[in-house]
């Protein structure tokens, strides 16, 4: 990446602004169709101006007027809020008790830092496309619970521009679910649970009385049979985890069996360095010379799936999604510190998403000017010409099925009033 | 004013069911003087429940207290008493409920304690209802989600078994009903049913909770309305200052609440905050001072945590600046510090943004608010952290060596009494300061306010003439 690329000047966000920015696209993924409703006018909108300036309860008519405040302010980035009962802009008005959050996208927020325990590969703000597996993995649960438990069909995953991934669901059901129900939604799914004083952060099992536990509730099975197959791969093979000291003392820890820690320890001791998937099939070697289907072996059963669970099921920021009036950076911003575009991402093909080829804003620059130069004057669809535009492509086919929803509803109560 | 759906035997009979989902307001008179005392008899009831969450009562002590406060204030009796018993029952029951409406409408604050408390008595009342009380209930309001037929659907038996092998019961159950899963967002927070489709499919042994689901929700909605409505009212004079009275009694009566100054007085500097910590602070502040000096940081909810209860502690705004800059050392810039922390630090003192006077966060809120995610420290000890990393801090930090006393202290921590747990923290650290065990805080009194805690340590080196920095030897120090 050449140091250009990273560039954030004002001009530069300003020309993506004025060139590239599809204002048009992100008006009607969050209005649901062509004539502006509430669910734009009464939506707030806050700049972050260069120099941490906030600006607060912005609210606009239509598509064009967010593109003049946007050029206008020229910040660093913009972040979309709730639809209020009344317009933002009017707050000061109001008087506080009608002034009230109704509608808001369901979201999710998934940061790189929350892997940090379980990554050897980097650390804080760092984010390679081998941290990535972690955030694909996260993905593959997280759409498929939202989709066949709760439901929701009108998913946007969108790449944070740094290290990590957005989720906006734009349901209608989602749109109107209650910040009870959010916390509710957050916490069936929340799984990976204390702080670094924590060793064990998966506790979703029953203990009985007798010390046996639980199984697992049908939307952690199946969590989990997809997991097996990435912890495998990520964390024995490629993050390699177990392999320090460090690492395997961790794993002992999340044990039940003092024995089998003890022999094993011993045995690792002595063999520095052992490969992380040898020392798993160790254990797995100590589990099997148990009574078969004895309390104990079904303890440590128990106990090694808890461990899959741990290092690679989703770390989801709670605070993000419990509450309606939450401000979430929107889409295809651009981040202020790798100058890369926060763009849409297929779910389905996740896995071969790398943060490292998404376009940059000076990349994209570059190209326009390329286009204009060889047409001899600019035009306003040269920004077709980009690689921008697959992603803009993305976020219409989105924004295509959320109108076909609005209008056939509008369709039907037309047909009901005849 | 019947429900029309019930059948009734009697047609003069207006309350068929024992059990009142409040969606019909009162239609009848009732005198000034009834309107008063059979509200403040409502209130008792209520007080005392919310009293009972604020103490950490488990449900089964909460159901015994409400039980007894109802048949003394509010008594509701089945359908086997006689009708001239159960009818003016009934309608002090109706009646009162409507009243007290009025009076906690008025903030959202006061709306979320009030459904709170309303939930929990029909909670107690349902669970107190013969089963065939509770049928009628279900059946004239339609809330039981559809029946299902599992044996029907091999697939859906699959997982359902999953569900119950997950759960207390092992086994199947009877029968299980279908609802939209926004129904029961408390079940399907805790796992407790099976999820598909958006569809929660909930237990026989659970129903009671769409039950209770509804009627919190029911009761939300409306008095929301009511909210709206509420102007109009305000120009009966007779009736305002009543309801402000009710309002007001119900706010006073528990709130855990700590105000800076309380106890001990005297302003604190950020020099002094080193020694009070050693020798006075609970585990939760201790946990994020040693942190601080350990790791030059704090994160977010650690640092808002730690400063509101220096806050309180009588640390002024100004000495808070010094001792959050000395607090970060080189770990960051002036120009950082200057931008970002200070802002937030007067900000928590009031004197930025909306000017809030945020009060300390008490007990209750530092357990149930966000529990501590990877790599943060705040949040409650005895709750948040590993049994372990627990002991291993009771011993160290706190010289906690007798195998009675550490076993004790684990066993409340895995009941779930972490207030107790801290108590006793309290107690053997201030057993040569005459504090006795079963003393708390003094008569008694758990710890429910870190700031309590402090106070009331400070308090007793204060009696014990102690000059200040001489109490090392005999109190916890570093290790
Ligand atoms: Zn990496």
């Amino acid at each position: 990446m050449s140091a250009k690329d990273t560039e954030c000047s004002p001009d530069v966000t300003l020309a993506f602004y004025r060139r590239l920015y599809p204002f048009k696209s992100i008006f009607t993924w969050l209005n649901h169709q062509n004539p502006p409703t509430k669910l734009f006018t009464h939506r707030e909108f806050a700049f972050t101006l260069l120099g941490d300036v906030y600006l607060r309860y912005n609210s606009f008519n239509n598509a064009d007027d967010l593109k003049r405040e946007v050029c206008r302010l020229n910040p660093t980035r913009f972040e979309v809020g709730p639809v209020y009962s009344a317009r933002p802009r009017d707050k000061k008005t109001m008087r506080a008790a009608t002034f009230t959050p109704l509608l808001r996208e369901l979201v999710f927020d998934i940061d790189m830092t929350d892997y940090d325990e379980v990554r050897t590969c980097c650390t804080g703000k760092g984010i390679c496309s081998r941290c990535w597996a972690f955030i694909a993995a996260a993905v593959k649960i997280l759409d498929r619970i939202l989709r066949e438990d709760f439901d929701f069909k009108h998913l946007l995953w969108v790449y944070s521009g740094r290290r990590g991934i957005h989720c906006w669901i734009s349901d209608q059901s989602a749109l109107a679910l209650s910040d009870d129900s959010r916390r509710a939604i957050v916490h069936y799914i929340e799984v990976i649970k204390g702080g670094k004083e924590m060793t064990k952060k998966v506790n979703v099992r029953l203990v009985h009385r007798n010390g046996s536990v639980g199984g697992l509730h049908p939307m952690l099975a199946d969590s989990l049979s997809y997991l097996r197959t990435v912890f495998g791969e990520l964390i024995l093979k490629d993050q390699d985890c177990f392999e320090e000291n460090k690492g395997w003392e961790t794993l002992l820890e999340l044990l039940p069996n003092k024995k089998i820690n003890e022999k094993l320890r011993k045995q690792w001791e002595a063999d520095l360095f052992r490969a992380s998937d040898l020392k798993w099939q160790d254990l797995i070697s100590e589990v099997s010379a148990l009574g078969k289907d004895s309390a104990e072996q079904n303890l440590m059963m128990a106990a090694l799936e808890d461990v899959v669970l741990q290092y690679t099921y989703p770390r989801i920021d709670s605070e993000v999604s419990k509450h309606r009036n939450h401000l979430l950076k929107a889409p295809f911003c651009v981040h202020p510190a790798t100058g890369r575009v926060c763009v849409p991402i297929d779910p389905a093909r996740v896995s071969d998403f790398d943060p490292e080829k998404v376009p940059t804003v000076g990349q994209l620059l570059r190209e326009l000017d390329g286009v204009a130069a060889q047409n001899g004057e600019p035009h306003h669809s040269d920004w077709t010409k980009t690689s921008l535009k697959p992603y803009v492509d993305m976020l219409d086919q989105h924004v295509a099925k959320l109108m076909k929803v609005v209008r056939e509803q509008n369709r039907a109560e037309a047909e009901r009033q005849f | 004013m019947n429900s029309s759906k019930v059948a009734i035997k009697n047609s003069r009979e207006k309350y068929p069911l024992r059990l009142n989902m409040y969606d019909r307001p009162p239609a009848q008179d009732v005198t000034l003087e009834e309107f008063e005392t059979w509200a403040i008899d409502r209130l008792k009831v209520l007080s005392e429940i919310e009293s009972s969450f604020v103490r950490n009562r488990t449900h089964d002590e909460l159901k015994t207290v409400t039980t007894d406060q109802c048949r003394k204030y509010l008594p509701v009796d089945s359908n086997n008493a006689e009708l001239q018993t159960r009818e003016p029952q009934r309608k002090k029951d109706h009646v009162s409920h409507f009243i007290l409406r009025l009076a906690f409408c008025r903030s959202e604050e006061l709306r979320r304690r009030f459904v709170k408390a309303e939930t929990t008595l029909f909670r107690v009342r349902y669970e107190n209802s013969a089963p065939a009380d509770r049928e009628k209930f279900i059946e004239a309001h339609n809330v039981g989600g559809d029946t299902v037929d599992v044996q029907k659907d091999p697939a859906l038996l699959k997982q359902l078994q999953k569900v119950a092998a997950s759960a207390a019961h092992a086994t199947l159950e009877k029968s299980y009903y279908k609802v939209p899963w926004t129904q029961v967002p408390d079940l399907v927070a805790t796992r407790r049913v099976y999820l598909k489709g958006g569809f929660a499919y909930v237990p026989l042994s659970l129903q009671p909770n769409i039950i209770y689901q509804k009627f919190q929700q029911n009761l939300e909605r409306a008095l929301e309305q009511t909210a709206k409505a509420l102007p109009r009212l305000d120009e009966d004079d007779r009736l305002v200052p009543i309801l402000e009275h009710l309002s007001k009694g119900f706010v006073a009566g528990v709130s855990g609440e700590y105000r800076a100054g309380e106890g001990i007085d005297g302003e604190v500097t950020a020099d002094m905050v080193d020694e009070i910590a050693r020798k006075h602070f609970p585990m939760c502040m201790r946990s994020l001072h040693e942190t601080l000096r350990a790791d030059r940081h704090l994160k977010h909810a650690g640092r808002l945590q730690f400063t509101l209860f220096l806050k309180a502690m009588g640390v002024s705004v100004e000495e808070a600046i010094v001792f959050w800059r000395k607090g970060y050392g080189q770990s960051m810039t002036d120009d950082k510090f200057n931008k970002e922390y200070k802002y937030n630090i007067r900000h928590s003192y009031g004197l930025e943004g909306k000017r809030a006077d945020y009060p300390a966060m008490n007990c209750q809120r530092i357990i149930t608010q966000n529990g501590p995610g990877p790599g943060e420290t705040h949040g409650c000890p005895f709750c948040h952290h590993s049994i372990d990393n627990l002991t291993s801090s009771l011993t160290s930090v706190y010289r906690i060596t007798a195998q009675a006393d550490l076993m004790e202290i684990q066993r409340a921590v895995k009941d779930g009494f972490y207030h107790v747990a801290c108590t006793r923290v309290f107690e053997i650290t201030h057993a040569e300061r005459g504090v006795k065990k079963g003393e708390g805080l003094g008569a008694g009194e758990s710890v429910a306010h870190p700031n309590k805690y402090v106070a009331r340590s400070r308090e007793l080196e204060k009696a014990a003439g102690m000059p200040s920095g001489a109490g090392d030897a005999m109190m916890v120090d570093e290790a």
